[in-house]
């Protein structure tokens, strides 16, 4: 008798094991986007223009420089932060005054934001501005979408296709 | 800490108890963890390499691919896909019930820090294998897994270009990603094993497989489960639509909700302090150690018997130092010596009986001598009386001796009981300090030492020097592997000894061999 308890044990044992195992496999379910929720994400990666023109370096110049770096410019490393803009229905999204990569700030400006909006009729409008211009921008698009429900709008920005793109 | 300790420790203890009544000593799962962590290794590996078969390694296929196993091929393919996913689950379940049990037990600071350290990277590496794996099946769950790893390594400022952007919209991904991830998933688990191979180093004799009745019962309850609740891949991935409600393996990704929702730094900081927490905890806080093992040249043959009886592999045998026409001596490194006292145990000069001279064993615990055991067994055995005296001989890690200890059952404690000789039993009962003698300690397969109860089962069975005498009556000593929660056992275990006293028609107890004092005596081992 105390053999067949001990079996009936073991069989409730492994079968608790493996219902445990079974159940947290993929339960319960994590809701990520809450429902009636869209997705905007806004990315990319854009080298805004440098602090400090480019020069033109005079004869005596180029000539103390040694024969192999020669060249008939000179820039500065350092660039100007990219300022970006989305308005989604006219109220202001996401501004952000994007810094230059890299230890000398030569690198380009990046971002990657993901924004939870309501699905539905939206009007966006994504600006940029990329040189030293003290005002307004350099770049904007406007779109009118429908997003649905747990759609993901991405707005990429490649300023040598035209500027920004709505994907 | 200390508290935390405590609390798991007793949570150990009922457990394996529970399981206790439940398996066999050598099928209990709790006192298997490491062994059935391999069996869990094994089984994903020859499950892996069946799926890679059918596997599409291509991103636009691949998902395709799951689906024809699950479904077509569902008798084989799909079987062993669950059982890769479910083996894979039950690996990080006994691989955290190890960490913690050891934690529990104390069984990872002193000269045992090497394999609590070095199974640190093997536990990171079982994650990021399993959460590689969920990404080839590029459901939903996978775009989840690869958008929320990829933007949470962008929290790092070392990618010129966030890598999470191969995942902005559908036309942007790449099949290059995948390709890294397959070699991630097939590389990583080797370069485990490896680092597996060199944390087994320090440990003699390592399980690494589970009794064969176990295995065969795991391997059947996946089986079940795969048939009954067989693994299905989400909706497929799609970049243009966000992941929404997604099933998580909560063994795996038990983190990544948190990884999504706080900042960066926090993850990372955090992430960063509890891998520095877990590799510098042998040393936090330190651990008072008692000394290893020591050798005396004086009463040593060099019979290498501590050095087959060490589960540390703390012995090595060296060419004889003193001059004496024996080849060879032990040698202790204190490195891996955990002062467990086994050597001592099997040392065969250590001879209660012996009285001309010291009772100096070859090797012997500084802190706990053999000369204080016998000192402690025979003023336990002047304070017993009545007819039935027993003497219960437990180690420190088994049940609380205070709780039986009485008028006549006097205790001795030890700190494995590997530590004691079988001499000590057949001096007990031959000099008439008790009338019966109990062994006790940590359930069997749980020794804290590793070997204590095993090697104590074989010396007392006759099959490993040094063993129990034949004159000993066998009738008189109990064993009672009944682990730290077993104090009611242990009262059955004396109570029904007692009895037996009690009821003996015959008295089977050995006439005195000697009337005087015990601290009188003569040496008189025959």
């Amino acid at each position: 008798m105390r053999r067949y308890l001990r079996y009936t044990g073991q069989f409730a044992f492994f079968l608790l094991i493996a219902a445990f195992i079974g159940y947290f496999s993929n339960q319960p379910v994590y809701q990520q986007t809450p429902d009636g929720m869209a997705q905007i994400k806004l990315s990319f990666a854009h080298g805004a223009a440098r602090k400090v023109d480019c020069r033109k370096l005079s004869s005596k110049e180029i000539a103390r420089l040694p024969a192999n770096e020669r060249r008939p410019n000179t820039c500065a490393r350092e660039r100007i932060p990219v300022h970006i803009q989305l308005m989604l229905d006219g109220e202001l999204l996401y501004d952000a005054q994007l810094q230059a990569t890299g230890l000398s700030q030569d690198g380009p400006a990046r971002t990657y934001r993901k924004l939870i909006v309501p699905a539905g009729p939206h009007t966006i409008v994504a600006r940029l501005r990329d040189t030293k211009r003290g005002s307004g921008f350099d770049y904007e698009a406007e779109r009118q979408v429908t997003l649905k429900p747990f759609q993901n709008l991405a707005i990429d920005f490649k300023a040598d296709s035209g500027g920004f793109q709505f994907r | 800490m200390n508290m935390a300790r405590l609390m798991l420790r007793r949570g150990f203890n009922v457990a394996e108890g529970v399981l206790g009544q439940v398996f066999p000593p050598a099928w209990n799962p709790m006192l298997n963890l490491g062994a059935l962590g391999f069996f869990f290794y094994w089984i994903i590996t020859v499950s892996g390499i069946y799926i890679y078969i059918f596997f599409d390694t291509g991103v636009l296929n691949a998902y395709a691919s799951i689906e024809y196993m699950t479904h077509e091929q569902w008798y084989l393919a799909g079987i062993m896909r669950s059982f890769h996913r479910y083996a894979s689950d039950a690996l990080i379940l006994v691989m955290m019930l190890h960490l913690l049990r050891e934690f529990a037990r104390d069984r990872y600071r002193g000269v045992r820090w090497f394999s609590w350290v070095t199974g640190v990277p093997i536990m990171v590496m079982v994650f990021v294998a399993g959460i590689s794996g969920y990404w080839l099946v590029w459901d939903k769950l996978a775009q989840y897994i690869a958008i929320v790893s990829t933007e949470w390594l962008d929290m790092l400022p070392i990618f010129g270009e966030p890598i999470a952007r191969n995942f902005l919209s559908p036309d942007a991904l790449e099949s290059r990603f995948f390709t890294l991830m397959i070699f991630m998933h097939i590389a990583i688990p080797l370069i485990a094993l490896v680092i597996l191979w060199v944390h087994l180093q320090r440990v003699a004799k390592p399980r690494i497989n589970p009794p064969r009745g176990l295995a065969i019962s795991v391997f059947a309850a996946l089986i079940a489960l795969s048939l009954v609740h067989p693994a299905l891949s989400q909706a497929p991935a799609d970049l243009a639509v966000v992941p929404g409600k997604v099933g998580l393996d909560w063994f795996y990704l038990p983190l990544f909700p948190a990884l999504e929702t706080l900042p960066g730094s926090l993850t990372w900081g955090m992430s960063a302090c509890l891998l520095a927490i877990m590799i510098a905890m042998p040393w936090l806080p330190p651990l008072k150690r008692a000394r290893p093992a020591a050798v005396d040249l004086a009463n040593c043959n060099g019979c290498a018997r501590c050095f087959h009886d060490c589960p540390y592999n703390a012995i090595s045998m060296v060419a004889r130092s003193d001059g004496t026409a024996f080849e060879r001596e032990p040698a202790v490194n204190p490195d891996l010596c955990v002062s467990c006292g086994l050597c001592a145990g099997a040392c065969p000069t250590s001879m209660p009986f012996r009285r001309l001279s010291e009772l100096s064993p070859g090797i012997d615990l500084p802190d706990r001598t053999m000369a204080q055991l016998r000192d402690l067994t025979e003023t336990a055995a002047r304070n017993l009386t009545g007819t039935e005296r027993i003497m219960v001989f437990g180690c420190d890690t088994g049940p609380d001796l205070a709780e039986v200890s009485s008028k006549s059952v006097g205790v001795v404690p030890l700190v494995c009981i590997g530590q004691l000789p079988p001499a000590f039993i057949d001096y007990v009962l031959s000099r008439n300090l008790a009338d019966g003698v109990v062994l006790t300690g940590c359930r069997e397969n749980s020794c804290n030492a590793r070997c204590g109860i095993e090697w104590t089962n074989s010396r007392l069975a006759g099959e490993r020097d040094p063993h129990l005498r034949a004159r000993v009556p066998r009738d008189l000593l109990r064993t009672a592997w009944v682990g730290a929660t077993g104090g009611r056992q242990l009262h059955h275990a004396l109570q029904a000894l007692v009895r037996e006293l009690k009821d003996a028609d015959v008295d089977v107890r050995p006439a005195p061999a000697v009337k005087c004092p015990p601290t009188a005596c003569e040496a008189v081992d025959a």
